[in-house]
């Protein structure tokens, strides 16, 4: 009998192991639900599967009576557009700072302890200052999640910089490179894949920002749909919003992968290795 | 076109740690010089001060009678034992990088026929080392032989005066290290560039090298382990190899 650490399972069984919670997540909810709709038909909170497709349909398809637009998709639109922009300029931001950082000991030494310092601040508790700063519309929402996750890419982002190999960055000045030569073909692209990285690993911190500031401030969006129906225990439409919030962060993620995968081919044949 | 290395007292020594004392020494043009002596005893110390990589802590380093530059640069290549291709690029464009940094400096890319003329070198280099069937590969696909391979020929496409060697075939099997003898004894005989390298296996530097220094620490306190650096116990001249030299 071989040790449990040296036992594997096979293809089928493994799949059929990944699967085994989400069946015992379904099967616990359905048991709960029918229980308490047995008691009570009409009880919120834990509707029946099929009502919650239901719902999902009707939110997906059915215009809203006052505005004329299907609620699901604009909420989409807007929650999405605003995880977008902030993720993007985060990014940005954590590749020009991680970049410069990493490669300069004179931008490393001015500018990592302000970065460690900022990463230290809540980003919630500066919510309030970025809705007096830049009031109550997108801009706001937006700065919130770039505030939130910029940091993280900025000191990560650094920190792989500084982990290429002494050995590359001397071969490179061997080769005639100058430090911009050096930044522009040594170190970029190799960051480009841990940026990805980096801002996959963030994009569920930047859910968490993006649905805080809908809560509190927003006419329409993911978040804001949840906490407005919430006041009247809709269940029926929050649960059906978790589940398309969690596959658009599946698919985003998955996204990120696969370019990861196909713009750098190399990066994850080294990852196999080492 | 290779150059003359002269050290007039050469100090080396982190803090109160001495790792080089009082190195002096000529190197002819065109020599074969193998570094052997024991870990630890300032071989790769040494090697870092011929790269720019450090700065000697007293004395003088000259190449061709003049100071040596505090960084490394063009004129001097390198091969490390590992890391020395970028893993990023593919055979081809690692070696197609040195030409392009020369011509392109704002975007460090060639374009058209002078890309053209510059890749077909690079094949060239690519082919002279062995590696004419892989130009398309990544390093992590490449054996660790064929990657020093690549890094040789990367460094030769700059035609480098001294061409420096930090142990660059400890890491091989025996059979493969012997074909990598081979590669760099014909392309020192052909391109005449000064080299240094740096080995622990005495062997091959009695075999490969026109010169031979060994590394060892003369004077030992018991109390005061780092209070003395090593210097050049012997420097064997090998007339046989040096025969063959340009």
């Amino acid at each position: 009998m071989k040790r449990l650490i040296n036992r594997h399972p096979g293809r089928v069984a493994g799949a059929a192991l990944a699967m085994l919670p989400f069946i015992l997540a379904l099967v616990a909810y359905t048991i709960a639900s029918s229980q308490r709709l047995a008691e009570n038909p009409n009880d919120p909170v834990l509707p029946s599967l099929i009502t919650l497709a239901e719902s999902f349909l009707r939110l997906a398809s059915e215009e809203s009576r006052r505005t004329g637009e299907v609620l699901l998709w604009l909420d989409t639109g807007a929650s999405l557009t605003r995880l977008g922009l902030g993720v993007a300029l985060a990014a940005a931001a954590g590749l020009l700072v991680g970049v410069l950082n990493g490669s300069l000991p004179y931008a490393r030494r001015t500018f990592a302890p302000f970065v460690t310092a900022v990463a230290m601040i809540p980003p919630l508790a500066v919510l309030p200052i970025l809705f007096i700063a830049f009031g109550v519309g997108e801009l706001a929402k937006v700065m919130l999640i770039v505030f939130g996750i910029a940091p993280f890419i900025m000191r990560d982002l650094q920190q792989r910089v500084e982990e290429l190999p002494r050995e590359q960055l001397i071969k490179a000045q061997t080769l005639g490179a100058s430090t911009w030569q050096i930044v522009l073909r040594v170190v970029l692209p190799q960051t480009l894949p841990r940026l990805i990285d980096a801002t996959r690993l963030s994009l569920g911190a930047a859910w968490l920002f993006l649905i805080a500031s809908e809560a509190i401030a927003a006419t329409e969006g993911l978040g804001y749909r949840i906490f407005l129906v919430r006041r009247y225990l809709d269940m029926e439409t929050i649960l059906p919003y978790v589940a398309w919030i969690t596959l658009l962060a599946f698919l985003i993620d998955l996204t990120l992968r696969g370019v990861n995968r196909w713009f750098f081919p190399w990066y994850a044949a080294r990852s196999a290795r080492s | 076109m290779s150059a003359t290395i002269r050290l007039e007292n050469v100090w080396k020594s982190y803090g109160d740690d001495v790792v080089l004392e009082n190195l002096s020494l000529e190197v002819a043009a065109g020599s074969f010089v193998t570094l052997v002596g024991a870990s630890g005893c300032g071989k790769t110390t040494f090697l870092k001060l011929l790269l720019g990589e450090e700065a000697p802590s007293r004395g003088r380093l000259l190449l061709d009678e003049a100071p040596l530059p505090g960084e490394p640069g063009p004129d001097r290549g390198v091969v490390f034992q590992r890391y020395s291709v970028f893993p990023h690029l593919t055979a081809v464009q690692n070696v197609l990088l040195g030409l392009e940094l020369a011509g392109a400096p704002w975007l460090g890319r060639l374009f058209g026929a002078a890309r053209r003329n510059a890749r077909a070198e690079a094949v060239a280099a690519l082919e002279s080392v062995g590696l004419g069937h892989a130009l398309d590969k990544y390093p992590p696909e490449l054996s660790g032989g064929m990657q020093q391979r690549l890094a040789i020929a990367q460094t030769l496409i700059k035609n480098p005066r001294v061409l420096l060697l930090d142990e660059p075939f400890g890491a091989l099997d025996p059979g493969i290290r012997q074909d990598m003898h081979a590669l760099v004894q014909s392309l020192w005989q052909r391109t005449g560039v000064t080299v240094f390298m740096v080995t622990h296996d005495l062997q091959e530097g009695f075999t490969l090298g026109s010169r031979l220094l060994v590394f060892d620490k003369v004077r030992h306190d018991p109390h005061a382990p780092e209070a003395y650096g090593a210097q050049i116990t012997y420097d064997i001249p090998l007339d046989r190899n040096a025969e063959d030299s340009p």
